[in-house]
């Protein structure tokens, strides 16, 4: 079984972004970035696929900046076969980015594809979806727990009441939520490793996709801030304070 | 501009997210219509009819859709897309697995997690973890949205609408349900609920949480939330995360214990009336939004809040 893993690369999920002061958008001049983590999580699921016999390739796909490279040598590293790195500067938005790699998988026939559930930049929550609807196949959104059992994929998904397990035919779209694994570090040999394993890298223009986008950003602000109020001494003032401001 | 609603339901009420969803497809367009779909999802139509500011319902009267799985209810909804200048739906579990097929199947891009509608085609929504909030204007001839439900109020009775009956295609079986394990709970819904308790990682235990935090949570009539560091370490059902990748809550008093305030919740809770933060570390995150802090040891402060509440109560 050959398993598709799409990546972002997103600032870093410990930085606290700022917004431009014209309001133009976010400043992500000279932060660090990374792997997306819940793309991590869903390299991290293809690998233990592989690792019980499941799986026997895992291609990792990358559509971003010349930097994206650095994110996909980082997967490359946890394990992944290869890597695919369509190369732009725009960043298209999900609709675009389903439809280059409902294109990839036209070429490379893949029995799964693992996406993450939402990528931490815009939050967007749709590209696995959107790739599933054109492409005609089963999803199963905000994986908890995978399985393969005779042609489908059986998952765990995380809702709103609690737990829900779904079947899906194969080949199937999978997003996963952080509590699907806990990721594994690339060891230095591996890192090292990782660097002379095969990378591709289409420019974006060469898929001949009309990619560009349906929503116009007018302007990004910061959102209303709270400033700290006051640290009280006890429970009983705590509990005297809420009373007088009518809270309880 | 005629607005399609998709609603959530269990076949005896329509969800509070989708009330709250009805509040923003009013404003998004003039007419509003509201899908129901599932077997024996009858009354709950009914019971949509009468809901204010909706004109007309749809009822898709078919166990394909009891489960509310992405493909056949995409399907359906895309089936109604004609005539329809927006299609929108609660941003739950089912609304974000459901309305991106949605945008896909029409070729269009989904507005997610709106917070505010600025005008039938522009809506501001948060990015980073709510650190910025974009304003967006679509060019798409549809408009699928998902509705960001904390900010919006729910919707009262007051109409009278037709309900019509209709059908999606023939569903091609891509996914099947196998089974539910629900969490239930008699406590307020923890995205609806007026005061929400919360506990952290400092809980250190099932045991623990449950002890300290139920029966502070009973004194307030609460919902309890968690951290996902809680959730994890398997103090609380997933249900209860709190945050960028689990609830959006903004109750009128939010009680975070042995929370630090990482970016990652404050997303969920930061626009709760009142904030109180109890935690050890004078120097937590949690304290530069809190508007009443406490820097104690919630295994004291806990146990004593419970028992002043109680005594106040009486
Ligand atoms: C992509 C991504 C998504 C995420 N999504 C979410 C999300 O939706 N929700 C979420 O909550 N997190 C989320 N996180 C995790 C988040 O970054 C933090 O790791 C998490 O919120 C920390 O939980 P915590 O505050 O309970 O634990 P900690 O950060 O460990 O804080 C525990 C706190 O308890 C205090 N404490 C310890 N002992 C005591 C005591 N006896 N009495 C009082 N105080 C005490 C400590 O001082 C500390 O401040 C996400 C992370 C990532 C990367
Ligand atoms: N530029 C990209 N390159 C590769 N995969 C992406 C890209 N953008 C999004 N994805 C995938 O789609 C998932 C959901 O992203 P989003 O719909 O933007 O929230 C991510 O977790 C990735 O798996």
């Amino acid at each position: 079984m050959k398993i598709i893993v799409p990546i972002k690369r997103v600032v870093d999920p410990s930085i606290r972004i700022s917004v431009k002061a014209d309001g133009s958008g976010v400043d992500t001049s000279n932060l660090k970035m990374s792997i997306n983590p819940f793309d991590e999580v869903a390299v991290e699921e293809a690998l233990r696929l592989r690792e019980v016999g499941t799986a026997s390739e895992i291609v990792v796909v990358s559509i971003g900046p010349a930097k994206a490279e650095e994110t996909l040598r980082h997967a490359l590293a946890m394990g992944p076969d290869r890597a695919l790195h369509i190369e732009t500067d725009e960043m298209p938005e999900p609709l675009g980015i389903a439809k280059l790699l409902r294109a990839v998988i036209a070429d490379e026939a893949p029995d799964l594809v693992i996406l993450g559930k939402q990528a931490i930049d815009d939050d967007s929550n749709q590209t696995g979806q959107m790739l599933a609807a054109l492409l005609g196949w089963g999803q199963a959104t905000f994986a908890s727990k995978l399985g393969i059992e005779g042609g489908n994929a059986v998952v765990t998904r995380e809702v709103d009441g609690g737990l829900q397990t779904i079947r899906v035919g194969l080949p199937a779209i999978v997003t996963t939520d952080l509590r699907l694994n806990t990721p594994r570090y690339a060891s230095l040999p591996n890192i090292m490793k990782a660097r002379k394993k095969p990378l591709d890298k289409r420019p974006l223009a060469a898929f001949g996709l009309d990619t560009r986008p349906r929503l116009t950003v007018l302007k990004t602000e910061a959102p209303v801030t709270r400033t700290a109020g006051v640290k009280l001494a006890s429970v009983t003032e705590l509990v005297e304070r809420l009373g007088r401001a009518g809270i309880i | 501009m005629t607005v399609l609603l998709l609603a959530e339901h269990d076949t005896a009420a329509i969800a509070d997210a989708t009330l709250r969803a009805l509040a923003a497809a009013r404003q998004i367009g003039s007419e509003v219509h509201v899908l129901v779909a599932g077997s024996g999802a009858g009354a709950v139509a009914d019971a949509a009819a009468r809901l204010d500011g909706v004109a007309r319902v749809l009822l898709a009267d078919s166990e394909n859709y009891d489960q509310m799985l992405a493909e056949p209810v995409a399907a359906l909804l895309a089936s109604l897309a004609d005539g329809y200048d927006a299609i929108v739906a609660a941003s739950t579990a089912v609304g974000k697995s459901v309305m991106p097929r949605v945008a896909a199947l029409l070729d269009v891009m989904q507005v997610s997690d709106v917070v505010a509608v600025d005008g039938p085609k522009t809506f501001k929504r948060p990015i980073y973890a709510g650190n910025a909030i974009q304003t967006v204007t679509s060019s798409d001839a549809t408009i699928v949205a998902t509705i960001r439900t904390a900010g919006f109020q729910a919707a009262g009775e007051g109409g009278s609408a037709v309900v019509e009956a209709v059908s999606g295609p023939e569903p091609a079986a891509l996914s099947e349900f196998v089974e539910n394990f629900t969490v239930t709970s008699d406590r307020p819904e923890l995205t609806s609920a007026r005061v929400v308790v919360s506990g952290g990682r400092a809980l250190g235990s099932a045991e623990a949480f449950e002890r300290l935090l139920t029966p502070l949570a009973d004194a307030l009539g609460a919902a309890i939330g968690a951290s996902r560091a809680a959730v994890d370490a398997g103090y609380a059902p997933n249900t209860c995360q709190v945050g960028q990748t689990g609830k959006i809550v903004a109750p009128d008093l939010y009680i975070a214990a042995g929370i630090s305030g990482a970016i990652q919740h404050l997303a969920g809770m930061k626009d709760a009336k009142v904030i109180v933060a109890i935690n050890s570390d004078a120097d937590a995150p949690i304290f530069q939004l809190a508007d009443f802090g406490l820097v104690a040891d919630i295994f004291t402060a806990l146990p004593e809040l419970t028992a002043a509440l109680e005594a106040r109560a009486r």
